[in-house]
């Protein structure tokens, strides 16, 4: 809400009250006769308490908002308010009117109708704030809700961006019109790498188990187009027992994490590089771990993991509801990932 | 006689341009380079009219090599998809082509740096201006300088304060100070703003080093940093410092 808004509110709240004050006070005047000093200092102060009991409760609302069923807080504050504003309009007329036996005669025979009059403003005050902080409480839920929104149509798009990988695509599409002209037969294995990658990566859903054995085949395809693209500087090693073949783990999980190593492998140093893969079964638990080589001097220390990696960790927090199955390090030359796959019994 | 250089780190994106190149005799390229590394050297020696440059490669990139090269040739960049680099090039280079490219649009490539080349002599494609557009963010938190024959690349966090120095600027780290081409706004407007104030016509310094603001004179102040350097404060630099720092 503006400034501007708020100070109109403000001012209108004002005017209402010194209207009400008047009006009231004229009503003293012209039903008991008395002076308009007398009758605006009563109202004035009976109005001062209400405003104050009123600025409690509004204030109060606007931290505790009770919902229709505890409406019969709202119900008992009012009336604990309107019973100590009543005392205090009591106590301190009675000292400043002492010896005015027209007025404490009046004062005496109003309690109760000030009492419920008290009371009723109160009220009023308090389901008007009630109403007020409601519908801000609201407008404000639907402003997050449209921004949950935003952001989940983004991450999808994001997460659609990563599944084509613009980039590699284009660079393989361009590696294949490069062989085209001179060795036809390797652009066409090479198309059809590229094609079982691809649709390896389309057909399979985020939720999805694959055994180890798939993964790996899948991870081959992109190896395979990565080796050709960037020929001899890149090289594999991979280390692992045919035993694990059947252990799963959600699918396409360690491509981002290979490519990862491959992308900081390959432009945080010049000449040969070895990315290392290797995977086994301890426990219950599929432990596979990437390696790749970095140069400390000139690549800066990286903060956090990269969007790859975070992903990658976002999505086993999804799956498994757990933040430590991914850990990278740091040894001298060589940048390390682990992700721990957690097996059926 | 043209004179070209490949770099391009992927060994078949090299070899598509250089046959693309046959049907141009006039064109010889005399070398092809894996790397920025490589290519600042090979300019350097060769003095190319002409270089086929990639954006992303090993250590440097491409906009990062055409800093480091005194005298930049004209370029035509080869890329895949890039959306930092789209942006930056589009005005400032002969031509980009983004891979995978046609024969058709390589051969409208060389025949607009051809008309160009035509039209005046020594006409030079602005290299300077390519690179004074670029805000990749790599770019944002580090710098690369030549140092004698070496390439060194600092990190943006170990900046201590950059000062003018004629067509120069001088980067002074904890340990070291580099002299890099360009001017200091340059880096006024492509380092975080959050991170750096232009305290001086002469001085920009990383706030985090700053630990104390001293009076000197009436209405001048100076700023002492965590080096022990002191930094003269002008009048507009000390009220941009005060607001940066909230005071």
């Amino acid at each position: 809400m503006s400034i501007h808004t708020s100070r109109r509110i403000l001012l209108a709240c004002a005017a209402w009250w010194i209207a009400l004050v008047v009006i009231e006070a004229y009503a003293l005047v012209i039903t008991f006769g008395f002076t308009w000093r007398v009758a605006l200092i009563d109202i004035g102060n009976i109005n001062l308490l209400i405003a104050t009991a009123g600025n409690v409760m509004f204030n109060s609302l606007r931290y505790y908002q009770p919902s229709p069923k505890n409406a019969l807080y709202i119900f008992a504050g009012s009336i604990a308010l309107a019973a100590l504003c009543s005392f205090a309009h009591d106590y301190l007329m009675t000292r400043y009117f002492n010896g005015d036996e027209m007025y404490l005669r009046y004062l005496d025979s109003s309690h109760i109708i000030r009492g419920l009059f008290t009371w009723l403003m109160i009220t009023i005050i308090a389901v008007i704030s009630w109403v007020w902080f409601y519908l801000k409480d609201q407008r404000a839920g639907e402003k997050r809700d449209q921004d949950a929104l935003k952001l989940a149509r983004e991450a999808e798009l994001a997460s659609l961006q990563q599944k084509l990988q613009p980039h590699f695509l284009f660079n393989s599409l361009n590696s294949i019109s490069s062989l085209a002209g001179t060795k036809p037969e390797a652009a066409r294995k090479m198309i059809q790498q590229l094609s079982d990658f691809l649709r390896g990566t389309i057909k399979q859903d985020d939720q999805q188990l694959v055994t180890f054995e798939e993964e790996v085949k899948h991870l081959e395809l992109y190896l395979e187009i990565e080796k050709v693209r960037f020929g001899y500087r890149l090289k594999t090693e991979m280390d692992y027992e045919p035993v694990i073949n059947t252990c799963m783990l959600p699918s396409l999980l360690l491509q981002p994490l290979v490519e990862n190593a491959i992308k900081f492998g390959l432009y945080d140093t010049v000449g040969e590089i070895t990315i290392r893969i290797a995977a086994k079964r301890l426990n219950d638990q599929l432990i596979i771990a990437i390696e790749n080589p970095f140069d400390p001097e000139t690549s800066q220390p990286r903060k956090g993991t990269g969007f790859g990696l975070n992903s990658v960790q976002r999505r086993l927090y999804l799956l498994y509801a757990r933040n430590d199955l991914m850990t990278t390090e740091q040894i001298e030359k060589v940048f390390k990932t682990e992700v721990k796959i957690p097996q059926p019994a | 006689m043209i004179n070209t250089l490949l770099i391009d780190d992927e060994p078949l994106a090299r070899s598509l341009v250089a046959e693309y190149l046959m049907s141009y005799p006039e064109i010889k390229i005399l070398q092809e380079c894996n790397d920025g590394f490589e290519g600042v050297k090979a300019i350097a020696q060769h003095k190319p009219d002409l270089i086929f440059l990639d954006i992303q490669m090993p250590k440097i990139n491409g906009f990062e090599m055409l800093e480091l090269v005194d005298q930049p040739p004209a370029v035509i960049f080869t890329t895949a998809f890039d959306e930092y680099a789209m942006k930056a090039f589009e005005a400032h280079a002969i031509d980009y082509l983004l891979k995978p490219f046609s024969k058709e649009r390589f051969d409208k490539a060389i025949q607009k740096w051809l008309q160009q080349r035509n039209q005046s002599e020594v006409k030079n494609t602005s290299t300077t201006l390519i690179s004074e557009e670029i805000r990749q963010p790599e770019e944002r938190n580090r710098i690369v300088v030549k140092e004698g024959s070496n390439i060194r690349i600092i990190p943006v966090h170990e900046i201590n304060y950059i000062e003018a120095y004629d067509d120069y600027v001088k980067i002074f780290t904890q340990k070291e100070m580099f002299l890099k081409k360009k001017t200091l706004s340059f880096y006024e407007h492509n380092l975080d703003a959050a991170q750096f104030v232009r305290v001086h016509r002469s001085y920009l310094i990383q706030l985090n080093q700053l630990t104390k603001i001293e009076p000197l004179e009436k209405d001048t102040h100076i700023a002492l940093l965590k080096s022990g350097a002191k930094i003269p404060l002008s009048k507009g630099g000390y009220g941009r410092l005060k607001i940066v720092l909230g005071l």
